[in-house]
């Protein structure tokens, strides 16, 4: 497969920390314009603290973190927000207004954003509703949504605007196989459609390797591999592969450093 | 070794005595901040009139009822006090000058403070638990702008209309009961209350009490929301700080603020 040249987000020599605690350490990464790239790695490696600093929502202490052609680092809230508008962002959980329904969610940054005529605003919200399947439950209120709901919900708030980058924040957490496969689909869909630029977020590694275009492995705060899906698959690296076949045994522990058994249940040896 | 625990003694409530004080030095400038942000209130007004609907309107029940109440017990304890020195004519006097001065800006704000002030900061709190306040700011949309300053300026509206109903219904409660209940003539209490309560000096100061009471609980509902730790221990030890720090806000604020109403601000 072959990348256009043009790198819409650029981190280089990347540390970051919360006080004393390094999370990213030496962090090299470019997500080219067009792309779909996922970032993966273990719950706690650094990866959605990755995935604020791209989104200007931490600011790195050591190396930069490019936007767009524009450096975060110190980045004033006028420019931020500026740039912030050409953004979407997809969260976990989805976050949505609790107290607006579905139609008045998606419909959010228009009103806030544009001066554009309700009607206008009306068909467009629509419009973002029925490519997430999601038009007939229009006046639903976010408590009536099921997981996979209200991830379909969010995707199409966060592509209200039509951003040029889209984060998501582990978009398949939690969700149901159909609903995975769905959002999954939905993901490529709108990123190719929209010529919109992409990072996910995840550790499902069997659905990201389906729709991604560039993988970067990250490990107690390093990236420790990256290639297409292809070379992921056939990566031999004993990290990939233990990520990959979800082994108990390899280089990333099972468990939390602990003293020995023995000691710990007050066990003698008869 | 006495000595030690003494020295430790001291540190401990320095500490504390500066946390505090810190503390107030970040709600101040939380403060500053949403005044900063405040002309989106302003402009889109309906924002601000629909926050003022869900801290004042809904808050009006316990409210009445409350003012009610309280100036029904003025007026027995008025009553019983003022019969031993022939004056008990006077209790119109006495349960108006109690409500407007002192009892209907603190008693609501306080009601205001348990009720509306702990909603506000649990519903800003679950918002920044959920992440809905990093989604806005991701959509940039300042959350201070659009969630905090419109709540902020709903509670600083509602609070004097508030107090004005409360001592309003309070002295009809004392009216139901030196009146209706003991017999008072009616004639009299009216027209003593007329004579004895003064427009500027009474029902204006304890508006400007209420107004200053508004300003204090909304800005601390809406930073204890705002900082709260993102999780239901967060959110719930958010709740309790606005209520105490709230209350206690009050108590000292009117202090300061009857001294100078007596004195005359000068």
């Amino acid at each position: 497969m072959t990348l256009p040249v043009t790198n819409l987000v650029e981190i280089s020599n990347l540390n970051f920390g919360y006080s004393s605690r390094l999370v990213l350490k030496g962090i090299n990464l470019t997500v080219p314009k067009g792309s779909l790239v996922a970032i993966m790695g273990l719950s706690g490696c650094g990866k959605t603290t990755l995935l604020r600093l791209i989104g200007g929502q931490l600011r790195a202490h050591d190396g930069t973190v490019t936007v767009a052609g524009q450096c975060l680092n110190h980045m004033n809230s006028k420019d931020l927000y500026a740039l912030r508008r050409r953004m979407g962002m997809l969260f976990q959980f989805g976050a949505l207004f609790t107290d607006l329904s579905v139609y008045n969610n998606v419909a959010y940054q228009m009103h806030e954003h544009t001066r554009l005529p309700e009607s206008v605003i009306h068909d467009l919200t629509l419009m973002k509703l029925n490519a997430v399947g999601l038009r007939g439950a229009q006046a639903l209120m976010p408590s009536e949504l099921s997981g996979g709901m209200a991830r379909r919900v969010a995707l199409a708030r966060a592509t209200a605007l039509d951003p040029e980058l889209i984060l998501y924040d582990e978009p398949f957490a939690g969700l149901d196989p159909i609903s995975l496969g769905v959002i999954g689909q939905l993901i490529r869909r709108l990123n190719d459609a929209s010529g919109a630029t992409s990072v996910i977020v995840t550790h499902d590694v069997q659905e990201s390797l389906k729709i991604v275009d560039y993988v970067y492995f990250v490990s107690e705060g390093v990236i420790v591999a990256q290639g297409t899906p292809e070379q992921i698959r056939s990566s031999t690296l004993p990290f990939v592969h233990q990520f990959i076949w979800g082994e108990a045994d390899g280089p990333m522990p099972f468990h939390y450093p602990a003293p020995k058994m023995k000691d710990d249940l007050d066990l003698r040896s008869a | 070794m006495a000595q030690n625990a003494l020295i430790r003694g001291l540190q401990q409530v320095g500490d504390h005595a500066l946390k505090i004080v810190e503390r107030m030095g970040a709600v101040m400038i939380f403060l500053g901040l949403i005044l900063v942000h405040s002309a989106n209130s302003f402009r889109r007004f309906g924002l601000t009139i629909r926050e003022v609907y869900f801290a004042g309107v809904q808050s009006l029940i316990i409210i009445l009822v409350s003012g009610l109440f309280v100036g029904m017990v003025l007026g027995l304890q008025g009553y019983e006090t003022l019969q031993n020195y022939g004056s008990e004519q006077s209790v119109g006097i006495l349960v108006a000058l109690s409500l407007v001065r002192e009892l209907g800006p603190v008693v609501a704000a306080l009601l205001f403070a348990s009720r509306a002030g702990s909603a506000i900061t649990a519903e800003i709190g679950l918002m920044k638990a959920t992440e809905q306040l990093s989604a806005m700011e991701m959509m940039a949309i300042n959350p201070i702008a659009r969630v905090v300053a419109p709540r902020f300026w709903g509670g600083v509206i509602s609070m004097p209309l508030l107090a004005m109903l409360f001592s309003a219904m309070g002295i009809v409660g004392g009216f139901l009961v030196a009146v209706v209940l003991i017999g008072v003539d009616a004639g009299a209490f009216w027209s003593q209350m007329q004579s004895a309560v003064d427009f500027r000096h009474d029902i204006v100061n304890g508006i400007i009490k209420s107004l200053v009471f508004g300003v204090a609980i909304s800005a601390i509902a809406t930073f204890e929301g705002y900082e709260a730790p993102p999780t239901a221990e967060g959110v719930s030890g958010a709740t309790t700080r606005t209520v105490v720090s709230s209350s206690l806000a009050i108590l000292a604020l009117d202090l300061v603020l009857t001294a100078f109403m007596l004195k005359g601000w000068n």
